[in-house]
């Protein structure tokens, strides 16, 4: 039983993660009908943005050296800009363009992202060492875990609060809703289209950066496809949770989360290795049964 | 496939005019270039097939794929299973069955071999995703490519594991592959002429007139995926016999995001396109690959750095998808000559003529 409670408590935290990811991809789907695939590749950029651009070897700390209460909002600007330039030089362009034109634009912006960052800092896989402390482990009844996975989930349900509020509460949320209920129509009533999108790539790409702050204080490694496998993970998060769907990226991610780690820790030792193979598996069934997701959302549905 | 044998010569205008093209470039290339072009030019007409094979299901359907290199990796490793050396498959794959790990096959048998395997594979998987359309099918080919990489990554004692596959013998030349690519665009355009083709193209166009008009779209989905993950694995078959070494790797998102880009830069809705998109993207990455490599300016020696190439690729593909969303093509086939549409055009103002006294409307 206890063995299972920790198992649980892994999976919240990987779930966070991935439930952050899905929402920074969800709300750009709801909007844009943009399935990116380079949201993997801004959650490495956040990473690579805590050091010295340099292709050296030895990694050294320029961001990543601050208090955290400056190095925080500048990973996040830093993402925040290269999601903004992304959407006006690639994205902007193709505002009429079909989902699969859409998709086939993100690969490309993320296959630019991955070699400028291999191109700038060298293919090498560099150690870094963001806030240590978090990595000491914390006695909760009979529970032991890292202090990180508590801030995880911490700063998880944090921004989900802040989120929610941004989106039920304000002008601009209530905008950004409408848009992504029916586009069209949220333009007639006035609401300007390219603000909203451009409000969808910032706040993504402030997840984004979250993401990787989290992620890199838990592995301590910069690699150029370091966000990929995240983001392949929260992909697959906004699928099963019904695309469009923001509750449904979070379920989702969450899903996700408790999938992997349980089929880590139940699976036969054999077949352990084989466990990505399972996830994605068990998602296609997912999908074929719901092909709209766990939360399918009315505007998704296509008319005749 | 021939449906309406009176036309046939007319369905086999285009793929004479692209093959007879590809052969004029093959033909150049091996008389004026040295080995490392012959290599290239192997990897091209490869990469050709994959796209071409990708097409067939695509370019017909209109659902896009990310999964149709999962099948190249499957033809790959059918392929080096098929033609190692016993000796050594007996001591590295022990999972392979006897009648795989005891024999060595010929070219041929291996090849055939690799596009079964990739066929019944993609009957499998289509059987369970073709009733899914957009985006939903195009993730769910993405989850069958991550599949499929995480099995060849970690079953050890069938495919090597994260080591590799060494020496399969390397029989694979510029001109056999250009063979194996003429029968793959011969192939193409026979489906995409056939009736199984245009009722496709026409689901492609307007699923739900489609449908209204009793076409059975998830059959002949199947159909075209099955197709074209033969060729795929066909593809797959020729590489590992072309490069002598396999990885797991090798057949991920790299190579999936090339063979899209290729796909879309030259125009997803034309065979012609496939072409000259596999075409254009070989020229331009061999360009930036020699500017990597270095060259001289007079008397300075230049070099691009490491990673032009693939930015290059990801600037073009960008540029494309925003200036010619159809492709370079435009998604059309090369034309007909003014003089044949002319006589075609009379053929069907005569067939217009004839009464029509039965037949439903």
């Amino acid at each position: 039983m206890i063995g299972f409670l920790q198992n649980l408590l892994d999976a919240l935290s990987l779930g966070s993660l991935y439930a952050l990811a899905a929402l920074g991809i969800g709300l750009l789907f709801g909007i844009l009908r943009l399935v990116n695939f380079a949201h993997g590749d801004f959650i490495t950029l956040g990473a690579y943005a805590l050091i010295v651009p340099s292709s050296a070897d030895i990694a050294t700390l320029l961001i990543g050296g601050w208090t955290w209460v400056a190095l925080v909002p500048a990973v996040v600007v830093i993402v925040v800009v290269v999601a903004l330039v992304s959407d006006a030089l690639i994205f902007r362009p193709l505002r009429t363009g079909s989902a699969p034109t859409l998709m086939t634009a993100s690969f490309a912006l993320s296959f630019i992202i991955q070699n400028g960052i291999l191109m700038i800092y060298g293919a090498r896989p560099k150690a870094i060492n963001l806030w240590s402390g978090l990595s000491d482990q914390v006695q909760i009844g009979p529970l032991t875990t890292p202090k990180l996975d508590l801030v995880v989930i911490g700063v998880t349900i944090l921004l989900m609060l802040l989120l929610t509020f941004f989106l039920k509460r304000t002008r601009y949320g209530i905008q950004m809703r409408a848009a992504a209920e029916n586009f069209r129509m949220a333009r007639h009533l006035g609401v300007d289209a390219n603000f909203v999108i451009g409000l969808a790539f910032a706040i993504s790409g402030g997840l984004a950066a979250t993401v990787s702050l989290l992620f890199v204080s838990q592995t301590g490694t910069l690699t150029q496809t370091m966000g990929q496998p995240i983001a392949l993970f929260a992909f697959i998060a906004t699928v099963v949770g019904g695309m469009g769907s923001l509750v449904g990226a979070v379920v989702g991610g969450f899903a996700v989360g408790i999938i992997v780690v349980m089929l880590q820790a139940y699976l036969p030792p054999d077949l352990r290795s084989f466990r990505d193979a399972f996830a994605f598996g068990l998602i296609i069934l997912v999908l074929v049964a719901r092909p709209s997701g766990l939360i399918p959302t009315r505007g998704l549905a296509e008319r005749v | 496939m021939f449906d309406n044998p009176s036309n046939v010569l007319g369905r086999l205008y285009l793929p004479c005019v692209l093959v007879v093209g590809l052969g004029v470039i093959v033909l150049l290339c091996t008389l004026l270039g040295g080995d490392q072009i012959a290599v290239s030019l192997t990897e091209m007409l490869i990469r050709l097939i994959v796209v071409v094979g990708l097409y067939m299901f695509v370019g017909n359907s209109g659902i896009l794929s990310f999964g149709h290199i999962a099948f190249m990796g499957i033809g790959a490793y059918a392929a080096a299973w098929a033609t190692c050396d016993p000796d050594w498959k007996s001591m590295m794959l022990t999972g392979l069955p006897l009648i795989l790990q005891e024999h060595q096959y010929p070219f041929l048998v291996a090849v055939v071999f690799a596009c079964l395997l990739a066929a019944a594979v993609a009957l499998v998987f289509g059987l369970i995703i073709l009733r899914l359309s957009g985006i939903a099918a195009s993730i769910s080919t993405f989850a069958f490519l991550v599949v499929i990489n995480s099995i060849t990554a970690n079953w050890d004692t069938v495919t090597g594991g994260t080591s590799s596959v060494v020496n399969i013998p390397t029989v694979v030349g510029p001109w056999t592959a250009f063979v194996f690519a003429a029968i793959a665009i011969l192939a193409a355009a026979l489906l995409q002429t056939s009736s199984i083709g245009l009722m496709l193209r026409a689901s492609r166009d307007d699923e739900v007139a489609a449908k209204a008009s009793g076409i059975g779209i998830t059959q002949l989905r199947l159909i075209a995926f099955v197709l074209s993950a033969l060729f795929v694995g066909l593809a797959g078959a020729l590489y590992a016999q072309f490069l002598g070494i396999l990885t797991a790797d090798i057949f991920y998102i790299t190579l999936t995001f090339v063979a899209v880009t290729m796909l879309v830069v030259g125009g997803v809705g034309s065979l012609t396109g496939a072409v000259v998109g596999v075409v254009v993207i070989t020229a331009v990455t061999e360009t930036l690959r020699a500017g990597e490599a270095g060259f001289h300016l007079g008397s300075l020696a230049l070099a691009l750095p490491r990673g032009t190439q693939e930015i290059g690729l990801g600037v073009i593909m960008a540029l494309v998808l925003i200036f010619r969303p159809s492709g370079l093509t435009g998604s059309r086939e090369v034309p007909l000559p003014s003089g044949a549409r002319r006589a075609g055009a009379a053929v069907l103002a005569v067939n217009a003529e004839k009464p029509r006294s039965v037949g439903p409307r």
